[in-house]
């Protein structure tokens, strides 16, 4: 699709050619993920995150699809399903922990893949559509699974839903009108939770729809890879099939493997005890807290303690929209023509604060208020926004780059004249690039 | 234009959070927040080991009985269960006749409807039943616990922190308040019709101790019924109740795992295999050249590198 070099689909068959000369899908697919599409050569682990991200959200429809057949959207029989689903359903139970606990791992596989981009500079030109598209599809997800968590009817989605749609309250005016119409009442009743499966049913489809748009604009430029040099020629990239279909195959099988054993031996360990009591409009739970994905967020809104000009509940919620929203300004915010963190010392270091920042905002935000955790959290939130707001524009300004390899053959040699082994598997030291 | 315009939508943030920060620091030292009582004698769960613990863990079916005995006599009068049916004690290791005397003998029957004239009316529970709510309702039910609410028990031990253990240290835990507690904290002080417990979260709790003495439950297998024997039973029991397919799920996750990773050392081992294939293609030249490689091992052996 991309290069010159890549491959064209030759069926091998009369009906193969039958077909490709009718509905050429086998010729899409062979471009998309076959042996058509040409990836750089030089790609490390943590680009396999994408289409570990695509295997959790299909393994969200599919469980999903199944818990919908016996699930039952009404605030007296909800609970009531989920738990006739835990019991009586034929592996209903692993269903649900599937479910529920692919959720998290989609949102663990999402989160390393964008910290990826971060630090390879993925979203730089001319990649920014497919950086932007991903953030869209982000939202998406958290609209997901925030509605996911509400259909339990449990303690933790009752007063989950209560505080999330709270968030509109906090505009003047229009506020507590759209909050209102958002619901479908005063506080989250039948109305909500009937919306809520609805369009917990609709939005993965959604999410899906956009992953192809997702993968159509990167696969125009084609991926980037480790040094985010441009790839030059036919010897810098490897057919995607077999090679990193191959590489893709055996790192799933491991990261499935880790999803089993929380699956099948610590299937709550990652969700509140409290979802397992009914919902009761009358009893607020002690501590009300999001699922362990959306902390930092939770953390950034909890930070704004002050009326300064706007009510601090406002703040907290103007924050934590642009939070997400700034993102999708970073191909402008960060200028530096070099895409790798590798070759950018000071962008380096940076980015790990930022990691550690945003780890430390997810603790706050699981945390009790106490005022040393407030305290904490104000400064990690004010680090976040000057990172991508203040921080990255200046290095990109200011950072002098180290020298970027010619190529990315150049930079898998280690040394001979000629091209020798694909990245990795040549017995030497790797050559002191960095 | 964009970075000018960013550069002051950042400035306000972080101006705005150390606002924040420092008028949080000045009332922080105007007045610091007292500790509470709460805070200072609130107990960790103490240590409970069964049967069902870690991955592989199994259920006791013995002690599940001697539980479900414990629940039938101390516990029931007040708290339900009501996710589980009677049919399901099958995988305590009841026979179906046992079961069916278990049902029809629960002392509280299963509200129905007279059929000759229509009237609300109760009736024995039958195998299919699921175990009957000892109160009509929440209002029946706080009126009869000092206005207390007794929560239903099927999910209890998955409904709380530390759930089992939680469960066995909130039974055992019943003592008399520290006198130092009343003296720091006078306002905490336990009322009557409440009960110091430092395992429940705010101390005190409306249930009276349910396990009073050695020897309130006689066991039919002949285990002493002391409190913490008892405390421990009707845990595994409420473990049971709150996750009843949990055998199944060791078992099945047993096998998943097996599968995952022979499969993933399968597909690393072709992953090799393939990326090795690609080597081939060209010619092996600088250190890929074999010549240069028993040069590169024969180096490394000398210094003693592995691999």
């Amino acid at each position: 699709m991309s290069f010159a070099w890549a491959k064209p689909y030759e069926p091998k068959s009369d009906f193969s050619r039958w077909i490709d000369q009718r509905l050429p899908l086998p010729r899409l697919v062979y471009g998309a993920i076959g042996g058509g599409y040409p990836v750089p050569r030089n790609l490390n682990y943590f680009w396999n995150f994408g289409v570990l991200a695509g295997v959790f959200l299909t393994i969200q429809i599919i469980t999903g699809i199944v818990l919908a057949m016996h699930y039952y959207a009404s605030v007296d029989g909800a609970f009531t399903s989920i738990e006739h689903i835990m019991r009586n359903v034929n592996a209903g139970w692993m269903m649900r922990y599937a479910h529920a606990n692919g959720a998290s791992f989609f949102f663990i596989v999402t989160y390393i893949h964008i910290f990826r981009s971060l630090y390879y500079g993925s979203y730089k030109a001319p990649r920014e559509l497919v950086w932007m598209l991903g953030l869209v599809i982000y939202l998406l997800m958290m609209a997901t699974a925030f509605m996911g968590y509400v259909l339990p009817w449990g303690q933790m989605s009752y007063w989950g839903a209560q505080v999330i749609t709270g968030f509109f309250s906090a505009f003047p005016v229009v506020g507590e009108p759209i909050r209102i119409w958002l619901l479908g009442g005063f506080t989250p009743d039948q109305a909500a939770l009937t919306r809520f499966f609805s369009l917990h049913y609709l939005l993965p489809f959604v999410i899906f729809g956009v992953v192809i748009l997702h993968i159509w604009g990167l696969h125009i430029p084609g991926s980037s890879n480790p040094t985010g040099v441009d790839v030059k020629a036919e010897r810098d990239t490897l057919p995607f099939h077999p090679f990193y279909t191959a590489k893709d195959g055996w790192f799933l099988g491991l990261v499935l493997a880790a999803f089993a054993a929380v699956l099948f031996f610590a299937p709550n360990a990652l969700g509140h005890p409290d979802n397992y009591i009914p919902a009761n409009p009358l009893s607020t739970p002690a501590h009300i807290v999001p699922e362990w994905y959306f902390l930092p967020f939770y953390a950034i809104l909890k930070a704004f303690t002050i009326d300064f000009i706007l009510p601090a509940k406002l703040w907290g919620v103007l924050a934590m929209f642009a939070s997400i929203l700034l993102l999708f300004f970073l191909s402008w915010l960060d200028r530096s023509p070099v895409r790798s963190g590798s070759y950018r010392p000071v962008f380096k270091r940076f980015f790990w604060i930022l990691v550690a920042d945003v780890v430390v905002l997810g603790w706050a935000g699981g945390s009790t208020p106490t005022p040393a955790v407030v305290a904490i959290s104000q400064i990690a939130t004010a680090y976040y926004f000057a990172h991508f707001l203040i921080i990255l524009p200046l290095i990109s300004k200011f950072e002098r780059p180290l020298p970027l390899p010619s190529s990315i053959s150049a930079s898998v040699l280690h040394g001979e004249k000629q091209e020798s082994a694909p990245y990795g598997l040549a017995k030497t030291a790797p050559a002191p690039a960095e | 234009m964009i970075r000018i315009l960013a550069f002051f939508v950042g400035l306000g943030f972080v101006g705005v959070l150390m606002l924040s920060l420092v008028f949080g620091l000045i009332d922080y030292a105007k007045e610091p927040p007292e500790p509470t009582a709460e805070h200072e004698f609130h107990k960790h769960p103490k240590e409970l080991a069964l049967a069902s613990n870690g991955p592989f863990g199994q259920f006791d079916e013995q002690q599940l009985q001697r539980g479900f005995q414990v629940y039938k006599e101390v516990c029931a009068a007040c708290h339900g269960i009501n996710l589980v049916a009677f049919r399901e004690l099958a995988a305590l290791g009841y026979e179906e006749p046992e079961i069916k005397k278990i049902a029809s003998d629960w002392a509280i029957e299963v509200p129905s409807v007279n059929p000759d004239t229509g009237e609300t009316a109760t009736r024995k529970a039958i195998a299919s039943d699921r175990f009957p709510d000892p109160y009509a309702n929440e209002t029946a039910a706080r009126a009869a616990n000092n206005n207390a609410l007794p929560p239903d028990l099927s999910l209890i031990a998955k409904a709380r922190h530390d759930g089992a253990a939680y469960v066995y240290s909130l039974l055992t835990g019943y003592q008399k308040q520290p006198a130092a507690l009343v003296e720091h904290f006078p306002a905490s002080k336990t009322t009557p019709g409440l009960y110091y417990n430092p395992y429940f979260a705010n101390l005190n709790i409306a249930m009276p101790p349910p396990l009073t003495s050695d020897g309130q439950v006689t066991y039919a297998d002949g285990t002493p019924g002391t409190i913490e024997q008892a405390a421990k039973d009707v845990s595994a029991f409420l473990v049971w109740t709150a996750e009843p397919k949990l055998e199944n799920r060791h078992r099945t996750g047993l096998a998943v795992l097996i599968f995952l990773i022979v499969a993933t050392i399968l597909g690393y081992l072709s992953y090799r295999n393939i990326w090795a294939a690609a080597k081939r293609k060209v010619a092996p030249v600088g250190p890929l050249d074999p010549a240069n490689m028993a040069k590169s091992e024969a180096a490394k052996d000398e210094q003693g590198i592995a691999g």
